[in-house]
C-alpha cells in the first residue's frame, strides 16, 4: 500500500502534528523573546499574552514538537524514506534551482528534486540544533554538557534565535512554493497515488 | 482528545491572532480549559526536573573579574519602592516542621560558618548576570535548627510581600545558601538585605529576598510569580 502513494501515513500524520507543534513553538518562542530582545527589535505578536504563558506553551509545546520529530526520524530510517533525502549534490542543487526560477522545473511525484531534498535535510538540522540549543537554555546546569556544546548559556540562545530564524526561512518558501503549485497539497493531506 | 485537539487548534488560531481571548494563563482564578492544560503540562514539567536534578551537579562558578558591574536591580516593582529592614531589630522567624523554632538575629547567621560563591543568575526573561555572594548553607542552617529535611518543601516569606518555595533535594544543594553579603558588602536593600536566598540552580524568581519567615512544610506554598503561572521548579 504505502508504495502507491505519494506521502505515506506516517509522513502526513507526523507532517500536521509538526505544524501545530511549529505554531505553538514559534508563537510562544517570540513572546519569551519580547521579555527580553537579543536584538534592537521585539516580535509584533506571540503566543499568550504574556511572558508565563508563552513560557507555559513553550514548554509545553515542546514534548510534541520532540516525540512527534523522534516518531519522524524513527520511521524515517525504519522504511528507508530518509534515502530520498540524499544525495545533495551542489551541482544539482543549482541546476533545479535555476531550473525552479525559469519555472521549468520537473514535479515528479513522490520524488523530491535537489532544492527539496537540501531544503528538507537543512530544517531537520535547524529543528535538532533548536531543540538541542532549546535545551541547553532550558537546563543549563543539568544539561551543562550540551550547554558547553553551544558555547555556554548566552551563546546557546543566540544559536536558538538562529535556529527558530532558518526555520521560519524555510516555512516561507515551502509555504511560497505551495503557492505557486498547488496541486501539491492535497497529497499531503489524502496521501495521493503514485502514477 | 478532542479537548486536546481543540486546545491546540485554539493556539494555532493564537499563533495567527494573539489577541484572541483565551489561552493567555492571566487569571489564576478562573482558568479557563486552555489554561488547566498548561498547568497539567507544568505540573509535569516539575516531575521531569526533580529527576532530572543531580544534587552533585554543580552550577557553574566564574572568575572576579566576570562579574557583572553594575549589578542589575529587578523586582515586581520599581527601585524607589524598596522596603528596608532595620537590620538592628531584624529576626528571622521560622515555622513548620522546624524542632527549634527560635527566631535568628543577623548576628547569630553570621556566626555560623560562611559560603561564597560567583555564579550565574538566569533570569526567566532570558537576561543573566554574574555575581558573587557569601552567606550560610541552607542545608548547614536546617540541619542546625532541626528541620525536618524529608519535607517536600522549604517555604520563604519576604518583606516585600513576596513569597516562593523551592523542593527539599534543591535546597540541600551544597550551593544554595542564606546569602547576607553581596560583591564583598552586607546586602543592600534593592538586592535583598538583610538575608536572601541565592540559589544558583534555579531561575532568578526562585531567589526571594528580604527573607523573614522560612518553613519545612509538605503542604504545596506556591509562589508569588508561580501562582500566577511560571513553572514552579524552574530549575536550571
Amino acid at each position: 500500500m504505502s508504495r502507491r502513494v505519494i506521502h505515506p501515513w506516517p509522513l502526513r500524520l507526523t507532517h500536521w502534528l509538526n505544524v501545530v507543534a511549529m505554531v505553538v513553538m514559534i508563537g510562544s518562542g517570540w513572546q519569551i523573546y519580547n521579555a527580553s530582545p537579543l536584538f534592537s527589535f521585539t516580535f509584533p505578536f506571540g503566543l499568550g499574552q504574556w511572558l508565563g504563558a508563552g513560557i507555559a506553551w513553550h514548554l509545553a509545546g515542546m514534548w510534541l514538537l520532540v516525540f512527534n520529530g523522534l516518531i519522524y526520524i524513527v520511521w524515517s530510517f525504519a522504511s528507508g524514506h530518509y534515502k530520498k533525502l540524499f544525495p545533495i549534490r551542489p551541482r544539482e542543487v543549482w541546476s533545479d534551482f535555476t531550473g525552479a526560477l525559469r519555472l521549468n522545473l520537473k514535479h515528479e511525484k513522490g520524488v523530491y528534486n535537489a532544492v527539496q531534498r537540501l531544503l528538507y535535510a537543512g530544517v531537520l538540522f535547524a529543528g535538532v540544533v533548536a531543540v538541542l540549543s532549546g535545551l541547553s537554555i532550558w537546563k543549563p546546569v543539568q544539561l551543562w554538557f550540551l550547554c558547553n556544546l553551544f558555547g555556554g548559556y548566552f551563546i546557546a540562545r543566540y544559536v536558538h534565535f538562529f535556529a527558530m530564524t532558518g526555520i521560519c526561512l524555510f516555512i516561507l518558501v515551502h509555504l511560497l512554493l505551495v503557492a505557486l503549485v498547488p496541486k501539491v497539497l492535497p497529497p499531503m493531506i489524502t496521501g495521493g497515488r503514485l502514477p | 482528545m478532542i479537548n486536546r485537539r481543540s486546545l491546540l487548534l485554539r493556539a494555532m488560531a493564537l499563533g495567527a491572532a494573539a489577541p484572541l481571548g483565551g489561552c493567555n494563563y492571566e487569571d489564576p482564578a478562573h482558568p479557563d480549559l486552555a489554561d488547566k492544560f498548561l498547568h497539567a503540562m507544568s505540573a509535569w514539567n516539575d516531575r521531569v526536573q526533580a529527576a532530572l536534578f543531580d544534587p552533585h551537579t554543580l552550577a557553574p562558578t566564574f572568575r572576579a573579574d566576570q562579574i557583572t558591574s553594575p549589578p542589575r536591580f529587578n523586582a515586581f516593582y520599581g527601585i524607589d519602592q524598596v522596603p528596608v529592614v532595620d537590620e538592628t531589630t531584624y529576626k528571622l522567624e521560622l515555622g513548620g516542621q522546624i524542632q527549634n523554632k527560635a527566631p535568628w538575629s543577623l548576628q547569630q547567621l553570621r556566626a555560623l560558618p560562611q559560603e561564597s560563591q560567583i555564579t550565574r543568575f538566569v533570569c526567566v526573561e532570558g537576561w543573566r548576570v554574574i555575581g558573587q555572594w557569601s552567606g550560610v548553607k541552607l542545608s548547614d542552617f536546617l540541619r542546625h535548627v532541626g528541620a525536618d529535611t524529608t519535607c517536600k518543601y522549604v517555604s520563604f516569606k519576604c518583606a516585600d510581600g513576596y513569597y516562593s518555595s523551592i523542593d527539599m533535594a534543591s535546597a540541600l544543594q551544597p550551593q544554595t545558601i542564606l546569602a547576607l553579603d553581596f560583591l564583598g558588602q552586607p546586602l543592600t536593600a534593592p538586592f535583598g538585605a538583610p538575608v536572601r536566598l541565592r540559589i544558583p540552580t534555579k531561575l532568578g524568581f526562585k531567589n526571594p529576598k528580604s527573607i523573614m519567615y522560612l518553613a519545612a512544610t509538605n503542604v504545596y506554598p506556591g509562589g508569588y510569580w508561580e501562582d500566577q503561572g511560571y513553572n514552579w521548579f524552574s530549575g536550571s
